[in-house]
């Protein structure tokens, strides 16, 4: 086991490589000028050229490179031009938000989607059976902002049960911060949940053939309790390979979701600072967010192999 | 047996059998056929938009701000009085001609890459954590970045999900290519004394391509899904032109006095969406039913 928690380790090294690569050249793919793009048409050639050393735009892109490199190996990111404050500051502020609305949504989802895919399985091939994959399928045709905009006409203007927006801090107020949450976590799992019903349902039919549930059925066993103890518990193996797919899907989901409800995460720092061209921070919440996601990869991965050993022994 | 509708070795006429085959047992697939009939009818719609729109999508109307679904505006009409119907009905060949874009562009590079991984040994791991590194950027999140720092355009647009979409594609076509070129034909090809070309665009390619026309039907679906969110977040093509994403954001300003603007533009997509899914099922049933999986944006 030890070797294999190395060996996932040591694997996000490359990838959190090509990460960073990605994110420093992304400045590098501004069309034109990048200081006068930041600084607007009104700029003094002496605000562009502070801001060209500032980005280390006259150096040599190695050099760029090199520099940029050592700064973020001790967490330096750059300044934010529109906040006037680290960019490691600002994304470490919001990220939170960002998260824990990724994480309800995460928790929604995989419920959602188990109940879809196990409802499904069990009544194979009837209108439950349909039904089910209908609604799955459904929810991965729609668009999540444009499902997040329905709910809030539905559930926050028409029935006035929720609210239409806006954040509330749980430590001031948690049953106001879940009141705040309970739409956008449930627009991401709406639009998710497909992806773990349809996967949990072939997984359960794969599991549901085989001989050790036959044994199962014929010594007697209640319907119930071969589905969820003899079918279900290996039959989830497969679908925590998807947690971590989906997480990646929620976290981009809740940047766009961040900004139909409006709540102060990195999603919405991004877009903010998209149409102020503040490069920035563009640049270091992508990292950032791109980073955790890489994290949160290493625990499923690992997790995985805990709940499967053949996982440990491949390769 | 999908082996055998590409098979290099059959005859030509045989070739258009197994095609004609092919193409009858995906009409009978149920779900092919009725998402077929949802992506044709949204795509004659996109095509013919300038005979089929009743009005001009950019003309304001001062006169109708605003107003409901009625006999003369459908879907009503927006804050400027423009048509919603026309709207959307343009806005979808945007869409397409985006998501289009996307697929052949994802299609080609993927293929490539996944080729390049899979025949030639010692650039398999270098390619491969490359696209491993692309794929550990969060959902939309890089598209969005890209869109960004390259500035609304649709080519850009098209530039940013393409780079999004093309490693997982690439991945498909790698593990496709991996299991290829054990088959004995290869096999028998190189004895032969076929040469690394041939056999790659001869022999592999043609009996890989299964699983990557099944992942490009989805690619093609979450491009528009993808697409509809630059859009929406003012990183797409450029208003007026209009896009389903764009008219959707135009429109949650007035959600309250005017919810038809947001509600017509999201059906368009989840129609569009859900026929190409309807489509990537009923290929995968069809064409690779060893396939389970279905590949995420």
């Amino acid at each position: 086991m030890s070797r294999y928690l190395l060996a996932r380790l040591l694997s996000a090294i490359p990838v959190l490589f090509v990460v960073s690569v990605v994110s420093f050249l992304i400045i590098w793919l501004v069309p034109g000028d990048v200081a006068s793009e930041i600084a607007g048409p009104d700029a003094t050639p002496a605000e562009l050229a502070s801001i060209r050393e500032d980005l280390g735009l006259d150096r040599p892109i190695l050099e760029r490179a090199l520099i940029w490199y050592r700064d973020l190996l001790q967490g330096d990111l750059g300044q934010s031009y529109l906040l006037g404050r680290s960019v490691t500051d600002a994304v470490l502020e919001r990220l939170p938000i960002t998260l824990s609305l990724a994480g309800i949504a995460l928790v929604l989802t995989i419920a959602l989607g188990l109940l879809l895919g196990i409802i499904a399985a069990v009544r194979h091939n009837t209108l439950a059976d349909q039904g089910a994959m209908t609604i799955a399928l459904l929810g991965l045709s729609i668009p999540d902002f444009w499902f997040g905009i329905v709910l809030i006409f539905l559930f926050g203007v028409q029935l006035g049960w929720l609210p239409t927006g806006g954040y509330v801090s749980p430590s001031e107020d948690f049953a106001g911060w879940l009141r705040s949450m309970t739409l956008p976590a449930l627009t991401l799992a709406f639009t998710q949940m497909g992806v773990v019903a349809r996967m949990t349902r072939s997984s359960m039919l794969d599991v549901l053939s085989q001989d050790y549930i036959q044994t199962a059925r014929a010594k007697g066993l209640r319907a119930r309790a071969v589905i969820f103890k003899h079918a279900l518990l290996n039959a989830l193996v497969p679908v925590v390979t998807l947690i971590g797919v989906i997480t990646g899907v929620l976290l981009g989901g809740a940047v766009v979701i961040e900004t139909v409800y409006s709540l102060p995460g990195v999603g919405r720092l991004i877009i903010g600072a998209i149409q102020r061209r503040d490069y920035p921070i563009i640049q270091g919440g992508l990292l950032m967010t791109s980073a955790t996601f890489v994290l949160v990869n290493v625990v499923v991965d690992i997790l995985y192999g805990w709940l499967d050993p053949r996982v440990r022994h491949e390769r | 047996m999908s082996a055998e509708a590409a098979r290099p070795a059959a005859h030509a006429p045989a070739r258009w059998l197994a095609l004609l085959a092919l193409a009858r047992r995906l009409l009978a697939h149920r779900s092919f056929a009725f998402g077929g009939s949802l992506f044709l009818l949204i795509l004659l719609l996109a095509i013919l938009a300038d005979w089929i729109a009743p009005y001009d999508p950019n003309k304001n109307n001062y006169r109708a701000l605003l107003s409901a679904p009625s006999a003369e505006h459908w879907f009503g009409t927006d804050g400027f009085g423009r048509d919603i119907v026309s709207r959307i009905i343009h806005g979808t060949r945007v869409s397409l001609r985006i998501g289009l874009l996307v697929v052949v562009a994802t299609g080609v590079l993927g293929t490539v890459i996944g080729l390049l991984a899979g025949y030639v040994r010692w650039v398999d791991n270098a390619v491969m954590r490359v696209m491993d590194g692309l794929m550990a950027f969060p959902g939309v999140l890089l598209a969005i970045a890209l869109a960004a720092v390259l500035g609304p355009s649709e080519l850009n647009a098209a530039i940013a999900l393409t780079v999004t979409f093309t490693p997982r594609t690439a991945r498909v076509a790698r593990a496709s290519v991996l299991v290829v070129r054990e088959m004995p034909y290869v096999e028998a090809a190189t004895a032969a004394g076929a040469g690394h070309l041939r056999i790659v665009l001869v022999h592999i390619l043609p009996n890989s391509l299964s699983p990557l026309i099944v992942q490009l039907t989805f690619v093609f679906a979450v491009a528009i899904l993808a697409e509809a969110i630059l859009s929406f977040l003012g990183v797409g093509p450029a208003p007026p032109t209009p896009s389903l994403g764009n008219i959707i954001a135009e429109g949650r300003t007035y959600v309250q006095e005017a919810p038809w603007i947001c509600f017509y533009p999201g059906m368009a997509i989840a129609i569009t969406v859900l026929g190409l899914n309807l489509m990537g099922d009923g290929l995968r049933d069809v064409l690779d039913p060893r396939l389970r999986e279905r590949p995420e944006g």
